[in-house]
């Protein structure tokens, strides 16, 4: 098929960036959305064109490196999927397709379509672990048991891939699904209540102070979820905070 | 160089790492905090190691080329982690799980690194649950297992098919609480370009900022490469894109041997290439051949009638299937080690049962699995057995709480239902069980540098088990490297800080600049892509699964004229002070262009077959492996010597005193 790109170009941080239309001719239906954009980097380089930098690495939808904002949607119009594993089967002959990078001010741009996440690893940083050490020295893994039930939910939460739709979905640029996931996984283990006051206190101060938005409950970072991460772990976490605040 | 020296202790095989623990170096608290370690890469073995060796009071500087440490490719990993807890009661011991990993490996891995292994893999299941790791777990509230190949027990922990995401983010979790503490100094978007000898001894690196392009000198009085493996040789792995060879043949080339460079795995569950426009491969966990059985039809002509899309495999009746499997290895089944169970997808593909257009793919098929699971459920819950469309719906619920993403990511890629349908799939390039070569200390032959995890040729021989790749990264990282290091570490307790001004630094520095201005400066006519994909169909076609002499010979010298060729003509867009992807790849890709001549040389030289390197030559009648242990019972390490063609080898004999040797069979 064929296919009209607008491409958002931005040669670095600080340059004024804008939109380019490139021509793509041939596309077959059964290549992922990035192999499309390797082969419009083949064309662009074979034309003298600087390729267009974006952000990608696992290629399988785990490793959350991937973003890109296609025609107004994070990881674009399928749904559970990251950029990498849409495929070009979802858009049809003599389309226009919009590409642009992860928008928030939080997550500032470097080149192109990438950005700047590390505000995550910030977060995680001032709280998003247990405090017990890697000496092996614990007690049994089957001490103490876990309801299945928590388990699970634990999983879900964890499953977050840190890619940052969840962000650049939410008109606030509000981070609360990315944090809370976290928050919620520690919540709903044993391992994790202990240090859970400190825990969601320190990552939410974290949050405010990388500059991502406020919440307010239009469920958009939900819809836009690659892996599916529910509200329900933000209502955890303001259950969370709420008793924290109280506690401290 | 001096003889190599695997340093294992002396004693009976099961107190060897206890022993050893207990007389080797240590450095004190205080001393600690005046030692600087270095580690590349933050995948399971960097991740874990970097945030042990900040806990024990080290001062850690860690690299990643990616743009957080969790993305590392360990990520990826779906299936599981091995560890001979014994929770199920089926009979597992530390003995068992150090034996079935030799067996495994097919006899060409060191006993004694192999033991350790398996003595340290239950601490890792302690470890990880401590850390909040959301391991599966049955109504009980318990662990739950599950097996995989090569193996007749459950000794296999998950947390569904994300096993690496939830350990990987694990690791990192303890990390970040280091890099809270300012313990790790983290250096994201970082690719490491050299590394710095002073006085014979790994005293820094020097990397490039992959933001804005800048080369930086780091010093430290040790360094570990956690860098993974060189799938990405093929082009065509399931390795990541960014996966490299860089850090490992970096070291190799500054003096660490590398060992055994053709022990690749060739995984047998991928999802089967689509078309050229191809950019990598997905994996099929192996935890799926629990369940799925895998077949192609006995008959030619219905081979013929799937691929014009006139016959649908659920048509085909059960007697008009073969499962070649299960034929082939009775005891095994589908669960018998990946090299043989790939060796045989090619064998029935290549005999033109392959399913697919291009004539390569095998179904894997749930369908009696998922019956099973159904009816299991419809007698648990008092509902009719004989209910076929009910007991189906019951049995697929089953099998999406167990293998669901897998299935979501199969539906995604090639747009057909995996639970009304069986599975395509096809052996794909996915691990590298050679690597830099280490001694049981996990140091290479460069003093101070080590390398850890699937960067070293250590436990796997020639084959690798099943959810055996997480478990030797955490033990590297968690409970071997952050001993072994002290004992090397004592003696520079006076050292102080080492300066970047050394002339070492800045001659280091120097040569990577003259690289990459002469990559940009070069103005060719092809793409580093273009190298690339033809180096990956050197290598498959050449050095794939199986290999003979006449195309290893072949391989090399082709290899050797796209080297020349990409030097001449190779365009690297842009400029060297910005964030230029391409810049970075053409360095990858030209360490890659090195390591796959001595891969074909490697392959060349042993003219058994072992493990997942297959020599035509060196077979049963049966088409089977055959080892010629008289003459190949030893690692290859080679030494650089210039070019990879002058590589030196060297020996290091493996002797196994707890362990017979024998023919590795799964029937």
């Amino acid at each position: 098929m064929n296919l009209t790109l607008k491409v958002w170009r931005q040669a670095h941080k600080n340059a004024k960036g804008k939109m380019e239309t490139y021509q793509m001719k041939e596309v077959s239906p059964d290549m992922s959305f990035l192999e499309m954009m390797d082969v419009l980097n083949e064309q662009l380089m074979a034309e003298g064109i600087d390729p267009i930098a974006f952000d990608h690495d696992c290629r399988e939808g785990i490793c959350g490196m991937c973003s890109m904002f296609i025609n107004g949607e994070a990881h674009g119009p399928d749904r559970l999927v990251t950029t990498c594993q849409l495929h070009m089967r979802k858009f049809k002959d003599g389309d226009t397709i919009t590409i642009e990078p992860f928008r928030a001010k939080a997550f500032p741009v470097i080149k192109d379509l990438t950005v700047d996440r590390s505000a995550f690893d910030r977060v995680q940083q001032a709280g998003g672990f247990v405090s017990v050490n890697t000496s092996g020295n614990t007690q049994d893994a089957n001490a103490i048991p876990i309801d299945k039930h928590d388990a699970d939910k634990a999983f879900d939460a964890a499953t977050c891939i840190g890619c940052g739709a969840c962000v650049a979905t939410c008109k606030n640029a509000s981070a609360m699904l990315f944090v809370s996931a976290k928050v919620s996984q520690y919540a709903l283990l044993p391992q994790g209540k202990v240090e859970a006051t400190d825990r969601v206190l320190n990552m939410v101060k974290q949050m405010d102070e990388e500059g991502f938005g406020n919440c307010t409950n239009t469920g958009a970072c939900e819809v836009e979820c690659p892996k599916g991460i529910s509200l329900e772990n933000i209502a955890r976490m303001n259950r969370e905070y709420l008793s924290a605040s109280l506690k401290g | 160089m001096a003889k190599l020296d695997s340093k294992t202790p002396k004693g009976p095989v099961a107190e060897k790492w206890t022993n050893h623990k207990g007389k080797i170096n240590l450095v004190s608290p205080a001393n600690k905090r005046l030692i600087d370690v270095i580690v590349v890469g933050t995948g399971l073995a960097g991740a874990s190691a970097s945030a042990t060796l900040a806990e024990l009071g080290y001062n850690v500087k860690t690299f990643c080329f990616q743009d957080s440490p969790r993305r590392a490719h360990s990520i990826a990993a779906q299936g599981g982690i091995n560890a001979a807890k014994n929770y199920q009661g089926d009979g597992d011991s530390t003995y068992r799980l150090f034996y079935d990993t030799i067996k495994g490996g097919d006899y060409r891995s060191r006993e004694a690194n192999v033991h350790r292994l398996a003595e340290v893999s239950t601490n890792i299941i302690d470890q990880c649950v401590a850390q909040g790791v959301p391991f599966a777990r049955d109504y009980g509230g318990l662990l739950d297992n599950r097996s995989f190949g090569g193996v007749l027990v459950s000794r296999t922990f998950y947390a569904k098919g994300q096993t690496g995401q939830q350990l990987l983010l694990g690791a990192y979790s303890a990390m970040n609480r280091q890099i809270g503490r300012g313990k790790i100094k983290m250096y994201n978007r970082h690719e490491m370009m050299d590394i710095v000898v002073v006085d014979g001894k790994a005293r820094g690196i020097i990397t490039r900022n992959l933001v804005d392009g800048k080369i930086e000198r780091h010093s430290a009085h040790a360094v570990v490469i956690a860098s993974g493996g060189y799938g990405n040789v093929f082009f065509l792995s399931t390795n990541a894109m960014g996966s490299n060879v860089s850090a490992a043949w970096k070291i190799h080339k500054k003096g660490a041997y590398f060992a055994n460079p053709c022990f690749t795995q060739i995984h047998p569950t991928c999802i089967p290439v689509s078309g050229d426009h191809q950019s990598k491969l997905t994996l099929m966990s192996e935890s799926l051949r629990n369940d799925g059985r895998i077949w192609v039809p006995k008959k030619l002509e219905d081979v013929k009638a799937i691929r014009e899309g006139k016959l649908k495999p659920t048509e085909i009746a059960e007697e008009n299937r073969d499962y070649y499997l299960e034929r082939r290895y009775p005891a095994f089944g589908n669960l018998v080690p990946r090299d043989v169970a790939s060796r045989a997808a090619k064998e029935r593909c290549d005999a033109g049962y392959g399913v697919n257009k291009t004539g390569e793919a095998v179904y894997l098929d749930f369908a009696s699995a998922i019956m099973r699971y159904g009816k299991e459920q419809a007698h648990v819950k008092g509902l009719d057995e004989n209910n076929e469309a009910l007991v189906k719906k019951l049995g697929q619920e089953i099998v999406k709480a167990k293998y669901g993403n897998l299935f979501q990511m199969y539906e995604k890629i090639v747009d057909q239902n995996p639970y009304e349908t069986p599975m395509m799939i096809y052996p794909a390039v996915h691990y590298t069980m050679g690597g830099v070569w280490v001694d049981y200390n996990l140091m290479t032959t460069i003093p101070g540098c080590y390398a850890i995890g699937e960067a070293n040729f250590s436990d796997h021989g020639a084959n690798r088990l099943g959810a055996s790749a997480l478990m030797q990264g955490l033990a590297d990282g968690y409970f071997v490297l952050p001993y072994t290091i002290g004992d090397y570490l004592a003696d520079d307790i006076r050292t102080g800080p080492i300066s970047t001004d050394l002339p070492e630094f800045e001659k280091a520095e120097a040569a990577v600049k003259a690289q990459i201005e002469g990559f940009i400066s070069n103005k060719g006519s092809h793409s580093v892509d273009y190298y690339h994909r033809k180096l990956g169909k050197i290598m498959w076609n050449k050095c794939g699964m199986s290999r003979n002499e006449k195309g290893l010979k072949e391989a090399i010298k082709e290899i050797q004229e796209l080297r020349e060729d990409f030097y001449k003509n190779v365009n690297v867009p842009g400029n060297v002070n910005e964030f230029n992807e391409q810049l970075a790849k053409a360095g990858r890709v030209a360490d890659f262009l090195e390591l796959g001549e001595l891969f074909a040389k490697d392959a060349l030289e042993r003219t058994e077959s072992c493990g997942g390197h297959f020599r035509e030559e060196s077979q049963t009648p049966e088409g089977e492996a055959l080892r010629d242990d008289e003459n190949f019972t030893f690692v290859s390490a080679w030494e650089y010597k210039g070019a990879p063609s002058k590589a030196e080898l060297h020996k290091e004999e493996l002797k196994y005193e707890e362990i017979e040797v024998k023919t590795r069979s799964y029937k």
